[in-house]
């Protein structure tokens, strides 16, 4: 997520972090690992004025985050800190009280901030986060390419309640149709795949939407929602987001930082694709079903009519579809199989780039 | 085998053993309460099951949006029609005098109906939208007389399932439930926008089930039979869509 942290002395990047597992061996010689991961978790934590709330927390996160680094399967150090970074005495303050309750500490806490990062594998994405990742990969690509199917039994569409070829379409996607009825233009009839395309639009729909409920509730109980979702304060400016945007259309590869969690554009374009495109998407989907309009008139009615519904359900459609291309390109620029591999397997080695 | 992995296989199989019993539960009460419909089988059989289920559940007794005169569709819309065959042409050419309704299965009186006699029940009308699956639509009103008036006069059997309904096109029939068959917007319509129905728009009478898609509203039905079953059925699917790629259910 790369926030810039606020105050003078702050000036190092830090990176978010979830997932966190308690692992229950730490290595004798690990002590000093253990501060440095302890102390820099530390400065992560308190540098987010929303994680600062609750040092008891803290402490708990923290003490997880760093036995979990240590064993190698939880998240970990993160850090591309600046040098010259001293925790703040609250730090101190914390880091001491937890010291006292776990394990011996070095208590030369500060030797900590200059260091380097050390090599380890690290959790990137939850399983939960992974698995409803993929299934709803697999649907989103299912429902488009049965929607096109649907689409080109009748390329045109309308605004209103009702439309039919005997209607002036608001517009007409220039390409043949399944059915001979309509006036395309072309010479020819594309073959009718409208049976099993419905039966597997419906059925696709169905999985990704209880997939994508199960996604929400979790992201709203596991912290994922706030911890990585919702962009920092500082980060959703214009200056803040067109720099990233910036960066990102010149096909820049992402920092190191950058790699264990989502930036700010990522964060406002996953929030949109979540909470508005999905559900709009869904609303004018049942907005078409004469039967869901039996009992929620006022679900098409809000809409301007069927063929309303139908065409903004298009619309919204061509913006996953452009979602999923542009999500796709940035995934190949920060580099395709590290990537794709810390979505399948939760953990990214992203250190050797350092 | 460490502690923590052992505890996670009891775990595992916990969720396993409660997934499978709430999945045969849930089954078992689907088929009690008819939610399970008659082309449940195959690859999309569950997405298929859900859709019929959740309509059935949520919303049986709503009724189909109205719409006012104004919004009727201009021009009127009538969907091209296969060719139609002999038997149909020597009754169009007789002015649809000997079309004959035939009402069989589970009723305590199999009965033949004319079209005249059809009309002569009280008549209901309702401007209602027909929606096709390939996305165009359009608003009449139909008129006709409903379903339920037709089933009650021939005493149909209080265990009947479904009501199959036959064109005089022997490649089209289907079957609706018989809370479909029952609600009062499911009409054996004969007349559209004022007038008799058009043949394009099924002529002399089609069968209109608003709340579902175009090609449940089969044209031409001459026709109904009772049945606790949709075994004996052609294929048992429910339906010809079934057997053509098309879901039974076609609410959504």
């Amino acid at each position: 997520m790369s926030c810039k942290s606020r105050g003078a002395k702050e000036n190092y990047v830090w990176h978010g972090f979830w997932g966190m597992q308690t692992v229950s061996c730490v290595g004798a010689k690990s002590n000093r690992l253990y501060t440095e991961t302890h102390t820099h978790s530390l400065m992560q934590i308190n540098c987010d004025l929303r994680e600062a709330r609750s040092d008891q927390t803290n402490i708990c996160n923290t003490r997880r985050l760093a036995l979990g680094c240590l064993s190698g399967r939880g998240p970990s150090l993160i850090l591309s800190a600046q040098r010259g970074v001293t925790p703040q005495p609250a730090q101190k303050r914390t880091m001491e009280r937890s010291a006292s309750v776990e394990l011996p500490l070095e208590a030369n806490a500060t030797s900590a901030a200059s260091s380097v990062p050390f090599a380890t594998v690290r959790s990137r994405h939850s399983a939960l986060v992974r698995v409803t990742h993929w299934i709803t990969a697999l649907c989103f690509v299912t429902l488009l390419v049965t929607g096109i199917e649907i689409l080109i039994s009748h390329p045109r569409f309308y605004w209103g309640e009702s439309g039919n070829v005997l209607t002036k379409p608001l517009f007409q996607i220039p390409i043949p149709a399944s059915r001979k009825t309509v006036p395309t233009g072309y010479g020819y009839v594309l073959p009718d795949q409208n049976g099993w395309s419905r039966y597997l639009h419906f059925q696709s729909a169905w999985v990704v939407v209880l997939t994508g409920l199960l996604y929400v509730i979790s992201a709203v109980f596991t912290g994922h929602l706030r911890k990585n979702l919702l962009p920092c304060k500082g980060d959703v400016s214009w200056r803040a987001i067109s720099a990233v945007a910036a960066k990102s259309l010149l096909l820049r590869r992402p920092s190191e930082a950058e790699a264990w969690s989502y930036n700010a554009l990522q964060r406002l374009s996953y929030l949109f694709v979540i909470f508005v495109l999905f559900p709009l998407v869904i609303w004018t989907g049942l907005a078409m079903s004469p039967a869901f309009v039996a009992a929620v008139p006022v679900s098409v009615e809000l809409l301007g009519g069927q063929q309303s519904a139908r065409t903004i359900h298009f619309f919204v459609s061509v913006a996953l579809a452009l979602f999923l291309v542009v999500h796709v390109a940035m995934v190949i620029v920060a580099g395709f199989w590290n990537r794709v591999r810390a979505m399948i397997t939760g953990r990214g080695t992203g250190m050797e780039r350092i | 085998m460490s502690n923590v992995s052992r505890r996670k296989w009891i775990k595992a199989g916990v969720v396993a053993a409660t997934g499978v019993a709430g999945l045969g539960a849930a089954a078992r009460i689907a088929q009690r309460y008819g939610l399970i419909p008659p082309d449940h089988g195959g690859i999309y059989g569950v997405g298929e099951t859900l859709n019929y289920a959740s309509y059935k559940l949520c919303t049986r007794h709503s009724l189909a949006r109205e719409f006012s005169p104004s919004q009727i569709s201009k021009p009127p819309f009538a969907n091209e029609i296969a060719p139609l065959n002999d038997a149909y042409k020597r009754l169009q050419a007789g002015g649809f005098a000997d079309w004959r309704l035939t009402v069989d299965g589970m009723v305590d009186r199999p009965t033949t109906f004319s079209i005249a006699q059809l009309k002569s029940y009280p008549s209901q009308s309702q401007i209602t939208q027909l929606a096709c699956e390939e996305g165009w639509s359009y608003i009449a009103e139909w008129i006709g007389v409903r379903l339920s008036h037709v089933l009650n006069l021939v005493g149909a059997h209080r265990q009947a399932k479904y009501v199959v309904y036959f064109s005089i096109d022997l490649n089209w029939w289907d079957s609706i439930d018989m809370g479909d068959a029952l609600h009062p917007q499911t009409f054996l319509a004969y007349g559209m926008n004022g007038d008799d129905l058009p043949v394009g728009n099924g002529g002399p009478l089609r069968m209109r089930v608003p709340r579902q898609l175009g090609y449940k509203n089969v044209k031409f039905i001459t026709r109904l039979t009772l049945t606790d079953s949709m075994k004996g059925f052609g294929k048992g699917l429910g339906s010809a869509s079934p057997e053509g790629g098309y879901a039974w259910y076609a609410g959504i």
